[in-house]
C-alpha cells in the first residue's frame, strides 16, 4: 500500500512515504529543518514560517508540504538562512523575551534556536509590547509577553469532549491566546503539564513549582536544537 | 439577555455551529453587541467552547462584545476617502456627536468607528450607518446626520436627496449610491437575456460546458488570474460526497468597487453563472459570500433568489432537468479583507476565523466542509454567462491574445470621471487616463490593483492592462501631482494591511508594523540611508508569508520606494549616518510642560 517516493534534500536523495510532510521525510533522513510551531504527529497549521525551504524553486513551509515524487528541496542558501534568522529574530523582537529571568530558559526551543542559528541581537528594533500575565489559574501561569502565537496549546489541548481550551483572539498584531474559564478550571494535572511541555517557551508555566533543572542538566545546555535530529552534525552549531 | 431570544435565533440555522457567523451577526443585528453572557449561552447550546465563539467574534471588525450605539458610524478610512476630505467631515462628525472615532456617546446613542475600505471609493468619503450607505460626505452634511439622529429620526428620514442611478432607487434597495457606469462591454451589456445560458448549457454535458470555458481562454477576475475552466475541471475530477459553488462577493481590496455595481445592475447574471458553474462541476449548493458592507442589497438579492426560483432556474429540477437541483444561499462577511483570500472566505462560511488555509489541499480538492468546492468572483460568472451564450471562441475576439475578454476597472482618485469602465483587455494605462478625464501632466501616480498591486510612476503609463504585463483586479486610483504620496498612500495601504492581517503568520503580524514605523521615521525627516536598505532587506522576508495578504502587504512601501525613489531620498538626512529615530525632548514634551521644567540633554 504506502508507495515509496524519492525526492532530493539539498543534494542528498531521501526516500519518504506518499502523503508524508516534507519536515518529517527530512527528519527521518537526517536532515534537519527547524520548526517551532509543528508537532510531529499531528495535522500542520504553518503559522510560524520558520521550516520556510525552497520546493522546485519555490518558498514553501516544509511542515505543510506533502512530498512529490522527484521533488527538489533546497533548505540552505544564504537568502533562506536570511529569512529563517529574520523570522527567529521577529519573534524576539514582537514580544518581551527576558531570558535570564525565564524559567524555561534552557529547555526553551526559541531561545535554544537563536543559540543554534548564532542570533546574539535582532536586528529590528524592540517593539516592547505591553502584555498580561494570568495568573488566576489554579494550575498554570499564561505569561502572554513570552508568547510566539504557534497555536501548539490551541491544537494539541482539547478537554475530554473535544473542545478547545485554548483560542486566538482578535486578529493581525493584537492576536492573542485567550484561555477558557469553564473548560481550563477542570484541566487535571496531566493535561496541564502537557499544556506547559507543548509550548514551545516559556509562555505557559507551572504554578507552584520553578526552576526544577538546575543549569548544565536542561535540555539544550549540551546539545543544541535539532541535534537529535541531524545525521550530519553542524559544525556551525558545535 | 433573554435566552430564548439566543435560542430562536440559533434555531434558524437548526443549532448549526458552523452557521456561527450567521449566529453571532444575527444576534448583533438584533441586540446592538454580543455580551459575554450571550457568549455562554451560545456556547451551552452550539456545544462548542467560549473561547471558540470568541475567537470568531473578535476576529470581525463589524462584530463586538460591547454596543456601539443605537446609530453606529462606519466612517470609510482609505485612501482615497482621505483625498476628499475624510478629515474634516471625521471632525464634524466627533464634533456634533461629542465623542472621538472608537467611542459611543455618553447616551449610547451614536457610535463612531472606522472601516476599511466600503466599495465606494467613487463617492468618497462615505459611511455606513446602520447598513445604509452614505456617501459624498461634507463636514456640513455629517453635523446635519447627527443632528437629524439627535432629534429622532429615522435612517430613512435621513435621505435629503433622493436616490441614486439605476436600481440603486428600487424599492428594496433605497440607497444613495451611484454605479457611475461610464462604459459597457460584454458583461454590462444591455442586451443580457436572462436564461439563455442556462439553457445553452443544459443542452451540453458537463464536461462540453467545461471545454467551452477553457476554450474561451477566461482567467478569474478576483485578482489572482487563475484559468477558469481548469479549476472547473479538477473540481468535477475531484472526489467528494457533495461538490460546491462559491461566488467571491467579499470586494475588499481597497479601491474596488466594480462587483458592488454587478450585484445591484446584474445579480441574475452572477446567479445564472454560478448554476452554470453547478451544472459543471456537478454541486446542488451554491455560496455567495458577501461582504457586510453591502448588507443594504440583501432584500434586493434575496428577491431576485426568489424570482429565479419562481421561473425554475434554480430549485429543484431546474428547467425541467430531472437531474440537476442547485440553490443558492448569501452568506455574509462581518469585516475582514482577508476573507476574500478563497481559503479564508470558506473557513469564514464554516463559521471560524477568517484565517487562510495551508495549501495544499486547494478548495477544489477540499473546499467547504472539506468538499471539492469552486471559488470564483462575481465578474468571473458574469463573463462565463457571456462564454456559453456566444461560444469560447467569439470570446476569445476580445481582449487581446493572451488576456480573452473584457476587465471591469473601478477607476477613482484624481480623473473627472471616476466610476465603472468595461473595456477589453490590452488597454495602455495612459488610454485609461484619457477616457477618464485627467491632465496627464497633472498626475503623479497610478495605483494598480489597489494596495497589493503597484503603484506606476509616468514612465510606466504605456503600460498594458493584461495578465502578461499590468495584471490586475480592475482597482485604478489615480494619484494627482498634489498628493503626498508617502503619506496619504503608502502609508494609508500599510496601516490597512496591518489592520486587515489576519496574525497567524509571523511575518506579516510582526514585520508589517516595524516596516511601518521605518516609513513614519522616513516620512518625519528622521530617516538615514540605512533605514532604505533596511526597508527593501527587511522585507524579503515577506515572501515566507502564507496567503496574498501577508506577501503584498509591503508592496506600498516597495513599489513606492522602486518607482519614486527620489521621494524618499528628498526626505533622508544626508549627512547623517545614524539616527534612531527617538527624541527625547519630544517624548518628555509634555511632562516637561506639567511640571514647568525644561528639558536639558
Ligand atoms: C488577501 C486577499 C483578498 C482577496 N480578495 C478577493 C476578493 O475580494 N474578491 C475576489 O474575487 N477575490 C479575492 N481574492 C482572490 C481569491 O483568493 C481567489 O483567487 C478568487 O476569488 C478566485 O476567483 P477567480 O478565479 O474567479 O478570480 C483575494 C485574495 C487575497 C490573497
Ligand atoms: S502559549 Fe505557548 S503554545 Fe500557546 S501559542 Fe503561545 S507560545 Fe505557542
Ligand atoms: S499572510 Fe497574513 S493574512 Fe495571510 S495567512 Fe499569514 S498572517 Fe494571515
Amino acid at each position: 500500500m504506502n508507495q515509496i517516493i524519492k525526492i532530493e534534500i539539498d543534494g542528498q536523495v531521501c526516500m519518504g512515504q506518499k502523503g508524508q510532510y516534507l519536515v518529517d521525510v527530512a527528519r527521518e533522513n537526517g536532515i534537519y529543518i527547524p520548526t517551532l510551531c509543528n508537532i510531529i504527529g499531528m495535522k500542520p497549521r504553518g503559522a510560524c514560517r520558520l521550516c520556510t525551504v525552497r520546493v522546485n524553486g519555490k518558498l514553501m513551509t516544509s511542515c505543510t508540504t506533502p512530498i512529490s515524487n522527484g521533488m527538489q528541496v533546497e533548505t540552505k542558501s544564504e537568502e533562506l538562512d536570511n529569512l529563517r534568522n529574520g523570522i527567529i529574530e521577529l519573534m524576539f523582537a514582537e514580544g518581551n523575551h527576558f531570558c535570564p529571568a525565564c524559567e524555561k530558559s534552557g529547555n526553551c526551543e526559541l531561545q535554544a534556536l537563536a543559540y543554534r542559528f548564532r542570533i546574539s541581537v535582532p536586528r529590528f528594533p524592540f517593539q516592547f509590547p505591553q502584555r498580561d500575565i494570568e495568573a488566576g489559574h489554579p494550575l498554570l501561569i499564561k505569561d502572554h509577553n513570552r508568547c510566539i502565537l504557534c497555536k501548539r496549546c490551541i491544537r494539541a489541548i482539547k478537554d475530554e469532549s473535544g473542545k478547545s481550551i485554548f483560542a486566538f483572539t482578535k486578529r493581525g498584531p493584537k492576536v492573542g491566546i485567550s484561555i477558557d474559564t469553564t473548560l481550563s478550571a477542570k484541566m487535571d494535572k496531566t493535561l496541564a503539564q502537557k499544556a506547559v511541555e507543548i509550548c514551545p517557551v516559556g509562555a505557559i508555566l507551572p504554578r507552584a513549582q520553578a526552576f526544577r533543572s538546575p543549569i548544565g542538566t536542561r535540555k539544550y545546555d549540551k546539545t543544541p536544537i535539532g541535534e537529535e535530529e541531524s545525521s550530519k552534525k553542524d559544525p556551525v552549531a558545535l | 439577555m433573554n435566552n430564548t431570544k439566543i435560542e430562536s435565533i440559533v434555531g434558524r440555522y437548526n443549532g448549526d455551529a458552523t452557521r456561527l457567523m450567521d449566529i453571532l451577526i444575527d444576534i448583533q443585528d438584533e441586540m446592538g453587541c454580543i455580551p459575554d453572557d450571550s457568549i455562554q449561552q451560545l456556547s451551552r447550546i452550539l456545544d462548542i467552547s467560549k473561547v471558540d465563539i470568541e475567537q470568531t467574534l473578535t476576529f470581525y471588525h463589524f462584530l463586538s462584545k460591547t454596543p456601539r450605539g443605537k446609530f453606529t458610524i462606519y466612517l470609510n478610512n482609505s485612501a482615497v476617502a482621505n483625498m476628499f476630505g475624510r478629515k474634516e467631515v471625521a471632525q464634524a462628525f466627533e464634533d456634533a456627536a461629542g465623542c472621538k472615532f472608537g467611542e459611543v456617546t455618553s447616551d449610547g446613542l451614536i457610535g463612531l468607528f472606522n472601516t476599511s475600505c466600503i466599495g465606494m471609493n467613487d463617492q468618497e468619503p462615505a459611511a455606513i450607518i446602520n447598513n445604509a450607505v452614505f456617501t459624498r460626505l461634507t463636514p456640513f452634511r455629517a453635523k446635519e446626520i447627527i443632528r437629524d439622529l439627535r432629534k429622532g429620526k429615522s435612517i430613512p428620514e435621513l435621505f435629503v436627496a433622493g436616490y441614486g442611478d439605476g436600481n440603486n432607487s428600487s424599492d428594496l434597495i433605497h440607497a444613495v449610491v451611484n454605479n457611475h457606469i461610464m462604459k459597457k462591454g460584454a458583461v454590462l451589456a444591455e442586451n443580457y437575456e436572462l436564461g439563455i445560458s442556462t439553457h445553452r448549457a443544459m443542452e451540453m454535458s458537463p464536461e462540453a460546458v467545461i471545454e467551452e470555458v477553457k476554450k474561451s481562454n477566461i482567467r478569474g477576475r478576483g485578482g489572482a488570474g487563475f484559468p477558469t475552466g481548469l479549476k472547473w475541471e479538477f473540481c468535477r475530477k475531484s472526489p467528494g460526497e457533495k461538490h460546491f459553488v462559491f461566488c467571491n462577493a467579499d470586494e475588499g481590496e481597497p479601491g474596488t468597487f466594480k462587483d458592488r455595481v454587478i450585484l445591484t445592475e446584474k445579480p441574475d447574471m452572477i446567479f445564472e453563472g454560478m448554476t452554470i458553474g453547478a451544472y459543471a462541476i456537478g454541486a446542488e449548493e451554491g455560496i455567495l459570500y458577501l461582504r457586510y458592507e453591502y448588507k443594504y442589497l440583501q432584500d434586493f438579492l434575496e428577491k431576485h433568489l426568489e424570482d429565479l426560483r419562481q421561473k425554475n432556474l434554480l430549485g429543484k429540477n431546474i428547467l425541467g432537468n430531472p437531474d440537476f437541483n442547485f440553490d443558492i444561499r448569501i452568506q455574509f462577511g462581518a469585516g475582514a479583507y482577508v476573507c476574500g483570500e478563497e481559503s479564508a472566505l470558506l473557513e469564514s462560511a464554516e463559521g471560524k476565523r477568517g484565517e487562510p488555509r495551508d495549501r495544499p489541499p486547494f478548495p477544489v480538492e477540499k473546499g467547504y466542509l472539506q468538499q471539492p468546492t469552486i471559488v470564483n468572483n462575481v465578474e468571473t460568472f458574469c463573463s462565463v454567462v457571456k462564454v456559453i451564450q456566444n461560444g469560447g471562441d467569439w470570446y476569445r475576439t476580445l481582449g487581446t491574445k493572451e488576456s480573452s475578454g473584457t476587465k471591469l476597472l473601478s477607476v477613482s482618485g484624481d480623473c473627472r470621471f471616476p466610476g465603472v469602465y468595461e473595456v477589453e483587455w490590452g488597454f495602455s494605462v495612459n488610454d485609461i487616463l484619457d477616457m477618464v478625464g485627467t491632465d496627464k501632466d497633472q498626475v503623479q501616480a497610478v495605483q494598480v490593483g489597489g494596495p497589493s498591486g503597484s503603484c506606476i510612476a509616468p514612465n510606466e503609463f504605456s503600460r498594458i492592462l493584461c495578465f502578461t504585463d499590468l495584471a490586475t483586479g480592475g482597482s485604478l486610483i489615480i494619484i494627482g501631482k498634489h498628493r503626498n504620496l508617502l503619506r496619504d498612500i503608502a502609508l494609508n495601504f500599510t496601516d490597512f494591511f496591518i489592520e486587515e492581517s489576519c496574525g497567524s503568520c509571523t511575518p506579516c503580524r510582526a514585520l508589517t508594523p516595524i516596516l511601518r514605523n521605518k516609513l513614519v521615521k522616513i516620512i518625519e525627516g528622521k530617516g538615514v540611508m540605512s533605514d532604505l536598505r533596511d526597508l527593501e532587506n527587511w522585507s524579503k522576508i515577506m515572501k515566507t508569508n502564507r496567503c496574498g495578504l501577508g506577501q503584498t502587504a509591503v508592496n506600498p512601501i516597495l513599489s513606492s520606494l522602486k518607482n519614486f525613489r527620489d521621494l524618499y531620498t528628498s526626505k533622508i538626512q544626508q549627512d547623517v549616518a545614524y539616527d534612531q529615530g527617538f527624541r527625547m525632548d519630544e517624548a518628555v514634551a509634555e511632562a516637561c510642560q506639567a511640571t514647568y521644567r525644561g528639558f536639558n540633554y
